[in-house]
């Protein structure tokens, strides 16, 4: 694989900035590729990992399943699972999400079982003299305690996928990504126009979780 | 690709292709075999070069830093800062920004591999120090230890756990990040992906390189918590 490299001026930035200003129909176009992807992998993990990780921590149980899904998670190369995607699912829209659905799972589960299995057990035992039933006390007092925690979870995870969906791009998934391998076509301003953008988009997905956090968060819970 | 003798045949030579594998099945051992030491082993062996590289620069650097930042709090929260930023450029981005500075070269890779684990380093080997407890520091203060003496016999093995957590967590993620590098310079396990990813998605080639990227990342954390174990006997009876 080559490319043809573009010299590296400090007016690289300046250019990708101008790139942006002068390409916003083809960035729009991408970005929204790039967050269709993103989007729909961090809601199927979400889907799959969060109930499974708030219910392993509530019962206290599986913390070596939470463990080693963070562990082996980890070592598990995108750019690898990209290209199993494409063995199992052929090019298009199912391999990438695949492979980013996999790589978010990991740390939303080990998030939410540490979550809700650190919770205070004095505010559970709390709530269950009082009378509340085992789910009463899930979703009114562990679940409001483990936010913190799981959100933390759900913001790695997010700022990961949206980082790791320009590598889609070499499976022939559309995003942002199309243009950073394309340095042929759009120059070394493109690329780095396109790697801020993602920054952009990664630091703001962490920015609206942490308003929905805040929103979402008891008053008298721990801040963190 | 070697060119053929003058005169030779012009039709390009695909070897003793099994039918497993121009049928492009799953997982082709008959390829795999063959193609150990052509492709697989370099590949493997340049991978392992490339991530130890980047994470023995990177420790030793992160290592630096987190002392002076344990020393002089003030630079802390500029080194946090920056680290979260760079987290989220994506590693096919960065080794092309840094192409036009040092080229198509291992360094370009190096330099991208290295910054990425420093950042992890950094911060676990910083906690690890500023878990150590106060009492501790005052015991070897009454012991009669230097700053100096404290550092390096207490201070520092208290916070061994913290800093082999951040090696096991920059070492498999090195390895990750490590097989892209193969999108600006043609080694490690990234090669015979891509390169199979030109090929029609040539399945075996990718399973193999991409069963040896997860292999090595699992070996080497299983390698770093044995050294951890090692390093902390005094851990073995409170812990699992």
């Amino acid at each position: 694989m080559s490319f043809l490299a573009d010299e590296f001026r400090p007016g690289t930035f300046v250019d990708a900035f101008r790139f942006m200003g002068d390409n916003p129909g083809l960035l729009a176009h991408k970005t929204a590729q790039h967050l269709e992807l993103s989007g729909a992998a961090l809601g199927i993990a979400l889907v799959l990992a969060l109930p499974l990780g708030v219910w392993l921590g509530h019962l206290h149980r599986g913390s070596f399943v939470a463990i080693s899904a963070s562990n082996f998670g980890r070592a598990l190369p995108s750019l690898v699972l990209i290209a199993f995607g494409l063995t199992i699912f052929g090019i298009g829209f199912w391999n990438n999400t695949f492979a980013l659905v996999v790589l978010a799972i990991p740390p939303i589960l080990t998030n939410a079982f540490f979550g809700v299995d650190g919770v205070d057990r004095d505010a559970v035992e709390a709530a269950r003299g009082m009378g509340m039933t085992g789910r009463q006390v899930l979703l009114r007092v562990e679940l409001p305690l483990a936010l913190p925690l799981v959100f933390a979870g759900v913001r790695i995870a997010a700022i990961f996928v949206i980082a790791t969906a320009t590598i889609a791009a070499i499976a022939g998934g559309g995003g942002l990504g199309e243009i950073m391998v394309n340095q042929a076509s759009y120059r070394l301003a493109g690329v780095v126009a396109a790697s801020l953008w993602v920054s952009f988009l990664a630091f703001a997905a962490a920015a609206i979780l942490g308003l929905a956090r805040r929103a979402l968060s008891p008053r008298g819970a721990p801040a963190r | 690709m070697t060119l053929r003798e003058a005169g030779g045949p012009v039709i390009p030579n695909f070897g003793h292709a099994s039918s497993c594998v121009t049928e492009n099945r799953f997982f082709c051992t008959d390829w795999f075999r063959a193609h150990w030491d052509d492709t697989l082993q370099p590949a493997l062996l340049e991978h392992l070069k490339l991530s130890a590289i980047a994470v023995g620069i990177g420790f030793v650097l992160a290592f630096a830093l987190a002392l002076v930042a344990y020393r002089y709090r003030r630079l802390d929260h500029p080194i946090g800062l920056a680290s979260d930023f760079l987290y989220t450029i994506p590693s096919l981005a960065l080794f092309q920004l840094l192409v036009p500075i040092t080229g198509l070269t291992v360094t370009t890779v190096e330099v991208a591999l290295v910054g990425y684990t420093l950042l992890i380093l950094y911060r676990n080997t910083l906690e690890g120090l500023r878990g150590v407890p106060e009492d501790v520091r005052e015991a070897a203060r009454g012991m009669g230890y230097t700053p100096t003496q404290s550092l390096l016999r207490v201070e520092i093995p208290l916070a061994v756990p913290a800093i082999v957590a951040g090696l096991r967590i920059a070492t498999v993620s090195t390895v990750s990040i490590a097989t892209v590098a193969a999108f600006v310079i043609p080694e490690g396990l990234g090669r015979p992906i891509f390169v199979a990813l030109g090929t029609n998605v040539f399945k075996t080639e990718i399973l193999a390189a991409g069963g040896l990227a997860i292999a090595l990342a699992l070996v080497a954390d299983a390698l770093l918590v044995g050294l951890q174990r090692a390093l902390t006997p005094w851990a073995r009876r409170h812990r699992l």
